[in-house]
């Protein structure tokens, strides 16, 4: 395997590439916890807070159906705005510390 | 090409000799609430789904013909591995987004969730939200680090940095368990389904299904799977709608109207009275139909729920089928925009299944729905049998057989997934790196694999064919179990803790897998017989009430107390396959206690057994899933 020169440790100890690690894991385990916590709020809501969930908002629409119905709203949103902050943030530091590590 | 026509002729055969051998093995017993909403049950024999053969028959072999053709055209294309487990990772990111779409979404999901909706209103929609909402998970969590870490299966990713051997037979070991599980669900269902819409026996229908999954995966491996999954999901999608506009044309595609039309719906209200809240004589003032659209009429026990959202949340990223996907994509970005789309997919589905459901409730009435079939699985077929026919005579009979063929390709599209994934694990990490230490040619390693993913198809058609008539529902959420237990924890730490190593690797794995296995074994969801016979006799005992006190019981009701009494000298004495009396773990999913424990399980043993090299290795995996570099060549090499 040729890629066996490549020196990782020092890859790894790189202020760039520790930058990138950093921001990634503050970004994605933050939204990830936040999606978690939105979603099991919807059952622990539905066993709790009935009379919460049976308030009409619309006609007969009530807020048990809106609240399930945003859960897809917000994990789409959450995967919209994760593929912009990608592209402008972590691929972009990314491709800096490939040109900077001449890998390509 | 010669050769692979004796393995289709093989692959023929051996359905119609598994079909001879086997002896008819039938369990009889009452199926659970949620077991009845995931597979088929046997229809009830006044009112039934009577699809049009010739119409339903010619649209699957348009299916067979489409997706055998799609299998010559990617038989060509695969000639090493690569081409075979991941389709040489030159699949686009919006064709793998179907892909996964195709690959997720089941029978279950197409019937299951719309039948539990027309028949417990809000509570089969709130079930519906965790499936979408793992793809938050599979999309921050591993998608892309798996894409940069990986080739073709989860023993890549989980041996980069440990003693391989150990680690990929224990990574094997759960991958089989877990699609054994999903794929007997998988089977059964279909089976079950196949003799419901079409009449056509068990049997012949497992083994139709078994053959050509084993066609498709054998022959066009990675190429062929994924562009079956791609049709489905277009066809899926491409159903789901036609169903959605009629319906939504009804309310004059008012939303409100809509809702309002469940609310105000008599059948609704008496369905909700009656058969759900048990109620003789209705309470003054209380709104039955609006109680349809609130929570609380399947779903009893907020901690189940808790338990199969975690399962659900964190086993849909530990899915071997769904991380084999992230492989057949050349880069990160790819894998990343996949997801996406899936998620934009799926998503959609679901809330167009809502109306699906909601619309059957409306327009066929829960009564008549759960009198074709108990767990409420003909829900889509019934609509669009009637709202075709009020469109044109033949355009329901049309649209029923276009549904049908859709539910075919979807049971195509999930086992052929999974049937490659568990023919990876053994193939790929068993025979070829841990007994042949990982020097074997291209053109063993293909053969292998081959041989694997036909082995693997046959047993699946046995086990099938073995599980008839038991409750195998529970298998779709043990599947789910195992994975978010035992995979999920030791890829996640393999992907982002320094100290983690083989003794965790394996520790995580296996303790997972067989806690959350064993939980399985002692809950509710085994058959308890001192439990029927006690449900039984309280039967038998009020109709002999009624009988001394002075009433004459009416044919019915003999029947039932015959059969009540039946029952109970049948199951009086029996325990369960645990030989438990009673349950000792109280909830159906095991999530809530087996995750942590796999989780514990892998850190307590990775501190236990500290591994400096491994530990130092954690800087080449961590930059490479991080930053991709490397990737074209783990491809190459």
């Amino acid at each position: 395997m040729a890629e066996q020169q490549t020196d990782w440790a020092a890859i790894a100890k790189n202020p760039k590439f520790e930058e990138i690690h950093h921001r990634k894991a503050v970004f994605l385990f933050g939204w990830w916890i936040f999606s978690c916590v939105y979603y099991f709020l919807l059952p622990i809501g539905a066993g709790s807070a009935q009379g919460l969930y049976s308030v009409k908002i619309i006609g007969n629409i009530n807020f048990g159906y809106l609240f399930a119905l945003s859960q897809f709203f917000v994990s789409w949103a959450i995967a919209l705005y994760y593929a912009w902050w990608a592209n402008s943030v972590s691929d972009r530091l990314t491709s800096e510390l490939l040109d900077e590590l001449k890998l390509r | 090409m010669k050769k692979f026509f004796v393995i289709m002729m093989v692959a023929l055969t051996l359905g119609v000799v598994i079909n001879a051998v086997l002896p008819v093995v039938s369990f009889a017993g009452p199926e659970n609430q949620i077991a009845s909403a995931i597979t088929a049950q046997a229809p009830a024999k006044v009112e039934r789904v009577e699809a049009n053969r010739a119409i339903t028959i010619t649209m699957f072999l348009i299916i067979v013909g489409i997706t055998l053709g799609i299998v010559v055209w990617a038989a060509k294309r695969t000639k090493t591995t690569a081409d075979f487990y991941a389709a040489r990772g030159a699949i686009t990111g919006t064709q793998n987004g179907w892909a996964i779409a195709g690959d997720y979404m089941s029978a279950a999901s197409f019937l299951g969730i719309a039948g539990l909706i027309s028949l417990y209103g809000y509570d089969g929609f709130m079930y519906s939200v965790g499936w979408l909402v793992a793809y938050v998970t599979v999309l921050l969590i591993v998608a892309e680090p798996c894409r940069n870490a990986g080739k073709f299966t989860m023993g890549d990713i989980l041996s980069f940095r440990t003693n391989p051997k150990p680690v990929r037979a224990a990574a094997a070991i759960s991958t089989v368990a877990v699609s054994t599980f999903y794929l007997t669900a998988q089977m059964v269902g279909a089976g079950k389904l196949m003799e419901l819409l079409l009449g056509i026996p068990f049997r012949i229908a497992i083994s139709g299904v078994g053959c050509l999954m084993i066609i498709y995966v054998v022959f066009g491996g990675m190429i062929a799977t994924t562009w079956v999954q791609i049709i489905k999901a277009g066809l899926l999608m491409t159903g789901a709608g036609v169903l959605c506009i009629l319906v939504a044309a009804k309310a004059g595609f008012n939303p409100v109207q809509f809702f309002s039309d469940v609310a105000t719906n008599t059948n609704i209200q008496s369905w909700v009275q009656i058969n759900l809240l048990k109620e003789a004589i209705p309470k003054a003032g209380f709104d039955y139909g609006q109680r349809f659209l609130e929570p609380g009429l399947l779903l009893k026990d907020v901690w189940d729920q808790i338990s199969l959202g975690m399962a659900l949340v964190l086993g849909t990223a530990g899915m071997p089928h769904i991380l084999m996907r992230f492989f057949t994509v050349p880069t990160a970005q790819a894998a990343r925009k996949s997801v996406i789309i899936a998620m934009f997919i799926i998503g959609t589905f679901y809330i167009l299944t809502t109306l699906l459901g909601f619309g059957a409730a409306i327009n066929v009435s829960p009564q008549l729905i759960s009198r074709v079939d108990a767990g409420g699985n003909m829900a889509n077929m019934l609509l669009a049998q009637m709202l075709g026919n009020q469109v044109a005579p033949l355009a329901g009979d049309f649209l029923l057989a276009f549904l049908c063929a859709v539910a075919f390709a979807t049971i195509l599209a999930v086992v052929s997934g999974l049937v490659l994934a568990a023919s990876a694990a053994i193939s790929h990490d068993i025979y070829v790196n841990i007994v042949k230490g990982g020097h074997a040619d291209q053109h063993e390693q293909v053969r292998a694999a081959r041989i694997t993913s036909v082995a693997v198809g046959a047993t699946a058609i046995i086990i099938a064919i073995l599980a008839e008539g038991q409750n195998v529902a529970h298998l779709v959420a043990l599947a789910f179990a195992v994975a978010s237990s035992g995979n999920l924890p030791v890829v996640i730490l393999a992907l982002f803790w320094r100290k983690f190593n083989t003794a965790g690797t394996i520790a995580g794995l296996m303790v997972g897998t067989f806690v959350a296995i064993g939980l399985v074994l002692v809950s509710p969801n085994m058959q308890y017989p001192k439990i029927i016979a006690a449900g039984q006799q309280k039967i038998s005992v009020a109709l002999e009430q009624k009988q001394a006190g002075g009433a004459t019981l009416t044919d019915k009701e003999k029947a039932e107390l015959a059969k009540a009494k039946m029952l109970y000298e049948k199951n009086k004495d029996g325990s369960s396959m645990m030989g438990l009396d009673k349950p000792l773990f109280p909830l159906k999913n095991p999530g809530i206690v087996s995750i942590p424990v796999g989780f514990l399980a892998a850190v307590l043993f990775s501190l236990m057994f500290r591994r400096k090299k491994e530990e130092d290795a954690f800087d080449e995996l961590y930059v490479r899933q991080n930053t991709g570099i490397g990737v074209a060549k783990t491809i190459a090499h």
